[in-house]
């Protein structure tokens, strides 16, 4: 990767704008359809930055290979893949550690919103596939499944939601692009909670952070992720809106 | 949808056939309704989205330098991959590609390279060290049936505006282009169903279901053939095959104006 070799770069200015102009507590642009892929019993389109994703939900459906079932709840199994064209160099299309080991914690992440104690001996299939990457594909990911699950009718809790948050040239800032997950000193923490009840479900920390800095960060990435449920729920509520004005409207898509 | 209620499906459109009708009220030598979509990812250096009906598929092009084969020192290549993710059919599995996906990538990748679309001489860097390598992954996001003829337009739409990456001393320069890869021709994949005795255009799934037998033809922009593919058990007469290509000559036509 091209890093950074100049060592002045100013992440966050005297005025508090950072390398693209957003302030420190500012999330990109955040795009998301409900209900695009007919097929899936739900599903989600989703573009955060230049982020784009596609998620898709199965089930609850039968629970193949069946040692994998549980009799007491749904096994949630979740698929983050990567295009081989979404990452600068081509990725190898065959999932790497990488992919395997997102897939665990987001799934994880997801079991705890999901009533999964009501479809014993099932599995719910999640599979997320990127297609467009710039830092904080993971979280992306996760906040596309949601609205994929609150989509195919699934009972849950509450939604998913988060951010990631972390410090690039000595500031915490909120939703790291590529350029800041690349300074020297950068710390990158995907957040993801429950947003009603504020609990933590997913979180992953690369870097060195102060106590006080954590603090801080968490704040501002409890604030941020308010701000991506909001834009979930817009969704939801888009795609029902479409449904009842005009039925023959089609699927919105990716297309302007 | 569980496999009684496609049952019901096929009988259907088997049922109707027979009144010479299409279950979705299409002509038998209709295509659905196609869009495409161009520059769906920035990371990659060509790519497109295509719709044919409720069929969605992705395509992303990757040049990338490498070693050309011993036999065509002074030549580049292709290579044609397809996914057909777990999202986008109920059917369909998580792991390496299966013989469909197989393929189909095949059929697409044929389609493309025996039409000399792109010149492979075009693609050398240094004669016998290193050339451009063209890679077309496909991903299907959503299967309402031929994906052969889906995949084969998001492919040649991707590589119509694949943008060379910018070379420094044999490594690629992040972010830089020199110019567009060079595409001398629109190959169209056509692919249809054979119901009972009736023959369609562009089947969505359920006729796939029902379908006995499938036969593919490349077309090239004079309606030179460039690829043929027949599938599954059933069989063709010759009169079927050439009624067929008449069929795709002019849909290929539609096709060749919106990529």
């Amino acid at each position: 990767m091209a890093k950074k070799k100049e060592e002045q770069v100013v992440y966050v200015d005297s005025k508090g704008k950072r390398l693209d102009g957003r302030k420190t507590d500012e999330l990109r642009p955040i795009k998301i359809t409900a209900g695009v892929i007919p097929r899936a019993d739900g599903s989600a389109y989703l573009e955060w930055g230049q982020n784009k994703v596609f998620a898709a939900v199965y089930g609850p459906r039968e629970c193949l290979p069946k040692h994998t079932a549980s009799p007491y709840k749904s096994v949630i199994k979740f698929e983050y893949r990567m295009a081989t064209f979404s990452v600068p160099d081509r990725k190898n299309p065959k999932p790497g550690r990488r992919e395997v080991e997102i897939s665990k914690v987001c799934g994880e992440a997801l079991e705890k919103a999901i009533f999964v104690e009501k479809f014993p001996n099932t599995a719910i299939d999640i599979t997320v596939e990127i297609i467009d990457s710039n830092a904080g594909s993971r979280i992306a990911a996760l906040t596309a499944a949601s609205v994929a699950l609150a989509d195919a009718g699934i009972p849950m809790r509450d939604m998913v939601c988060g951010t990631s948050v972390g410090k690039a040239g000595g500031k915490i800032i909120v939703d790291l692009d590529k350029n800041e997950e690349d300074a020297p000193d950068a710390v990158d923490i995907p957040v993801a909670m429950l947003p009603n009840s504020k609990e933590i479900v997913l979180l992953q920390l690369d870097g060195i952070l102060s106590r006080k800095e954590w603090d801080e960060a968490y704040k501002l990435a409890e604030a941020a992720a308010a701000k991506v449920y909001e834009i979930q729920k817009e969704a939801l509520k888009a795609k029902y809106a479409i449904s009842k004005e005009d039925e023959v409207a089609p699927v919105k898509g990716v297309e302007g | 949808m569980i496999s009684e209620l496609w049952d019901l499906r096929v009988d259907k459109v088997v049922a109707d056939l027979k009144e010479g009708k299409r279950i979705d009220g299409r002509k038998v030598d209709e295509l659905r309704k196609i869009s495409i979509t161009r520059g769906i990812s920035e990371n990659a250096d060509g790519s497109a989205r295509v719709r044919l009906g409720e069929t969605d598929v992705i395509a992303g092009v990757k040049m990338v330098p490498g070693e050309p084969y011993p036999d065509s020192p002074g030549e580049g290549s292709i290579s044609v991959g397809a996914e057909l993710l777990p999202m986008a059919d109920p059917e369909f599995e998580v792991g390496p590609p299966r013989e469909e996906a197989i393929e189909l990538s095949r059929v697409v990748d044929r389609g493309i390279r025996e039409s000399k679309a792109i010149d492979f001489s075009d693609l050398s860097i240094v004669e016998g060290e290193s050339a451009w390598i063209g890679f077309v992954d496909l991903y299907v996001l959503n299967n309402d049936g031929n994906l052969f003829d889906a995949c084969g337009m998001a492919a040649m739409a991707a590589l119509l505006e694949t943008k060379m990456p910018k070379l420094d001393g044999g490594r690629i320069v992040k972010g830089e282009y020199a110019g567009k890869l060079k595409v001398k021709a629109k190959p169209v994949l056509n692919t249809f169903a054979k119901i009972g005795s009736v023959i369609v255009a562009d089947p969505i799934l359920s006729e796939e279901k029902a379908m006995s037998s499938r036969f593919s033809v490349a077309l090239m922009d004079d309606d030179t053939i460039s690829a043929f593919q027949k599938g599954l058990p059933g069989s063709f007469k010759v009169e079927e095959i050439n009624s067929a290509i008449d069929i795709a000559a002019r849909n290929s036509k539609q096709i060749r104006k919106l990529l």
